[in-house]
């Protein structure tokens, strides 16, 4: 049943968002289908994600520690739910490697949540003894106090590899700038577009934006979650075209008689 | 070691680039003239399109830490609206948003109008827990979000909120904000549902790329980073005191230009060096291989 | 069974949210979800605060290395929990004068004020002015004309560094009026207004399709990382 604008049971001046939230998602559980049909589609590679196993594998020759910093903001923020992802491929490794996992929180519920992935990824690696809760610790939810408080733990016990995963806001230079410090290897990744040019700076990898939210289904590399991906490609090509078209539109309209307009005529009485 | 030079350096460099200009404002009192670029004059525009007595609703998205860069927007914006008689409805959005706009609206209205009465020409909400949540909700329902005013007065029985139901009642909005919650989200959560609503923004240096996007569409204004503040500062003083004499607490912006200016020559002098030893260390690799 | 309560809720709490912008009716549900999360959000800090004096205490009793920095966090904390929550030298609301605790832990005078305006004031806005240093250590090292990408994004660096300072005024405000948009000042807007704004919105469009992928997954519990996956 399609009720009319005057309803009031849709919001008219949200129509042409559903619209495009509908494709959108239309185009990704469509990619999601059509993959676990055996249409997986070829995912390119990403340089950050593969670079995991050799940052875990360089802290464990150096019998240095492993730092992991999930974002400063709470599990309702989906950089945060991407960061807690990559999190359980990094413990899975270092469950592997016998390496040193530290995870500092700045958020409660976050902290329960890489608890539970990261214990989850030990059992997996078959090194359940390897998981120990304290390492997984809340510090503070005061944006600056943990950021001293990262700084200074880099600084004592000097992490061969440090991740930044989530969200990040004026701290990400400060993590990151104190890990190039003490020589570590750097993988970040968040959608904070504001943040971005500091991680790339500093980091040896950078995973931007939507190659972050990716981070799940690429090393899932489970044909459904891939799919979504071919989906989300789909929705972009779409989006282009309609910005093309509007840009074309909106150049049409600026040059046509009606619009421009005689500056003669305009001063004259 | 930083790219072949003891970062130490870099910090002691950075140390005098901006102490030295500090103490030179502080003992001369000078300033740079500021010009205006269309995003700060766009905010002072904003204000004075508004009829007097107009409610406008300030939202302090901001700490301590960024107060460095946003306290003295948060001075301009209040000084010209109360000089305009306008209404600020002050909110937050950060716990300790309530105090920073405590200590502007003492700073400003306090102590240059004395006249104006809390609950009739001005007041502060304080905080509200929520983030986003809280956009979301005032978008509909103001007064379920901030029911009380900071000292525990109904909102209903303030003259300042009267037929005031949801952020779209207010012809005018503006955030100082540092981060998250801040300038993106109330694009995403008030301007884009009131079109007919006008969102003014002041960010940090870090924030203005992102909220760039936004500008001129659904944020009419910005103020970016030290350098907006200040001229912002200079549009709002040349309007208020002519060619008289500012006040020093009116000038903090731009006061700190100059520490801004030695900073900023300072890293073009530290990426050419970087360069310098780049290019240097490369041609020598060559000549040994 | 808990794991599948689990989904259900997230799949229940993400299509509320996600009907909400459309549906007036499922406003309210919505501004629910936000309120149960910031409830759990809230209780969670019990756990929170319980790890971080656990972690901290452990550190004391067993004086390994930096032991001392444990007994600052300790005594920091519980100073300010207790100045917080004891309201201690809060003026009394003038609404109710006799009653000592009726003002507010924040107010202006109280235990709770000075440690704001003095002590967490001060330290944060010192780590927030840090990042002057930092900027200039990365930007020494990863700003390097290695080819004609890294060159131009050397020479956009200085128009904006020039163009934000009167350096930029002094530099080109000679212009004459017809070539005033070669001035340092309006060229650093140009560049922020038109290539970081193009850039900026590419990469926001692709993190909100990410963003919506990320949620279908959730939503239809293919992504259980944050669950602790299949296990």
């Amino acid at each position: 049943m399609v009720l009319g604008a005057d309803a009031s049971f849709l919001n008219p001046d949200k129509l042409l968002l559903l619209v495009v939230l509908a494709a959108t998602c239309a185009c990704i559980v469509a990619s999601m289908m059509a993959a676990r049909a055996g249409r997986v589609p070829k995912i390119r590679r990403i340089a950050g994600l593969e670079a995991v196993e050799e940052a875990v594998g360089r802290a464990t020759e150096m019998g240095r520690p492993i730092l992991f910093v999930p974002g400063i903001q709470d599990m309702d923020n989906p950089m945060t739910v991407a960061g807690i992802t990559v999190l359980s491929r990094v413990a899975g490794t270092a469950a592997q490697y016998d390496a040193t996992l530290d995870v500092p929180v700045s958020r409660s519920l976050v902290m329960q949540a890489a608890r539970e992935s990261v214990q989850a990824a030990a059992l997996q690696a078959g090194q359940p003894d390897w998981y120990d809760p304290e390492r997984i610790r809340y510090i503070t939810d005061e944006q600056f106090g943990y950021a001293a408080y990262a700084a200074g733990a880099m600084a004592r016990d000097k992490p061969a590899a440090c991740f930044y995963m989530g969200c990040f806001f004026a701290e990400s230079l400060i993590l990151a700038e104190n890990g190039n410090a003490v020589g570590a290897i750097q993988i970040a990744g968040t959608a904070e577009t504001a943040q971005l040019p500091f991680f790339v700076a500093s980091c040896d990898y950078t995973l931007i934006g939507e190659e972050f939210f990716a981070a799940s289904a690429y090393l899932s590399g489970a044909p459904d979650q891939l799919g979504t991906l071919r989906g989300q490609d789909i929705a972009k090509a779409l989006i282009a075209l309609a910005l093309a078209a509007g840009v074309a539109m909106a150049t049409i309209e600026a040059f046509s008689p009606a619009t421009v307009t005689d500056p003669a005529a305009e001063v004259a009485p | 070691m930083s790219g072949g030079l003891d970062r130490r350096w870099i910090y002691l460099a950075m140390m005098l680039a901006v102490a030295l200009p500090i103490l030179w404002n502080g003992v001369t009192g000078k300033t740079f003239p500021e010009s205006p670029t269309p995003p700060s004059q766009a905010c002072f525009d904003a204000i004075e399109a508004l009829p007097e007595g107009s409610r406008v609703l300030v939202s302090f998205d901001y700490d301590p830490a960024s107060e460095g860069e946003l306290a003295p927007m948060a001075t301009s914006f209040m000084r010209h609206l109360m000089h305009k008689r306008l209404k600020p409805v002050v909110i937050a959005l950060w716990p300790l948003g309530p105090t920073k706009a405590e200590e502007t609206i003492s700073n400003v209205i306090k102590a240059d109008f004395p006249d104006r009465v809390s609950g009739r020409d001005f007041v502060n909400l304080g905080f509200q827990t929520g983030n986003e949540g809280v956009l979301k909700v005032i978008g509909t329902d103001f007064r379920k979000q901030f029911p009380v005013d900071r000292s525990g007065t109904p909102v209903d029985r303030l003259p300042i909120m009267e037929g005031i139901t949801k952020a779209g009642d207010f012809p005018l909005v503006i955030t100082i904000s540092a981060g998250y919650p801040g300038g993106k989200e109330w694009v995403q959560y008030v301007s884009s549902s009131n079109p007919g609503l006008v969102l003014l923004a002041g960010v940090t240096g870090v924030q203005a790329s992102q909220v760039y996007s936004y500008y001129p569409g659904q944020l009419r204004g910005m103020l970016a980073a030290i350098k907006g503040a200040a001229e912002y500062e200079a549009l709002v003083s040349a309007a208020i005191d002519g060619d008289g004499v500012t006040p020093p607490r009116y000038t903090e912006a731009r006061r700190r230009m100059a520490p801004q200016l030695f900073g900023h020559l300072l890293l073009i002098a530290l990426i050419v060096a970087g360069n310098a030893m780049y290019f240097a260390q490369r041609e020598r690799k060559a000549v040994a291989s | 069974m808990s794991r599948s309560v689990a989904l259900l809720i997230c799949l229940v709490g993400g299509l509320t949210m996600l009907v909400s912008p459309f549906l007036p009716m499922a406003t309210g549900w919505a501004n629910d979800v936000t309120d149960w999360f910031n409830i759990l959000a809230a209780m969670a800090f019990v756990l929170g605060g319980g790890s971080l004096l656990k972690v901290q205490l452990m550190r004391l009793s067993a004086r390994g290395p930096g032991w001392g920095y444990s007994a600052v966090t300790l005594l920091a904390f519980v100073v300010t929990l207790w100045v917080g929550l004891g309201k201690v030298g809060v003026v009394a609301d003038p609404s109710a004068p006799t009653v000592a605790w009726s003002g507010k832990p924040d107010d202006e005078g109280s235990a709770f004020w000075w440690i704001y305006l003095y002590v967490m004031t001060p330290i944060t806005s010192t780590l927030f002015a840090v990042l002057a240093f930092y900027v200039a250590s990365a930007a020494f090292r990863a700003f390097r004309a290695k080819n004609l990408e890294a060159t131009l994004l050397l020479a956009t660096a200085f128009v904006i560094l020039l163009g934000r300072t009167f350096a930029g005024v002094v530099l080109t405000g000679w212009l004459p009026d017809w070539a005033s948009g070669l001035r340092l000042e309006n060229l650093a807007v140009t560049i922020m207004d038109v290539f970081n704004t193009a850039g900026n919105r590419a990469i926001i469009i692709g993190i909100a399709l990410g963003v919506a992928s990320t949620g279908i997954r959730l939503m239809l519990g293919l992504d259980r990382s944050y669950l602790g996956g299949d296990a």
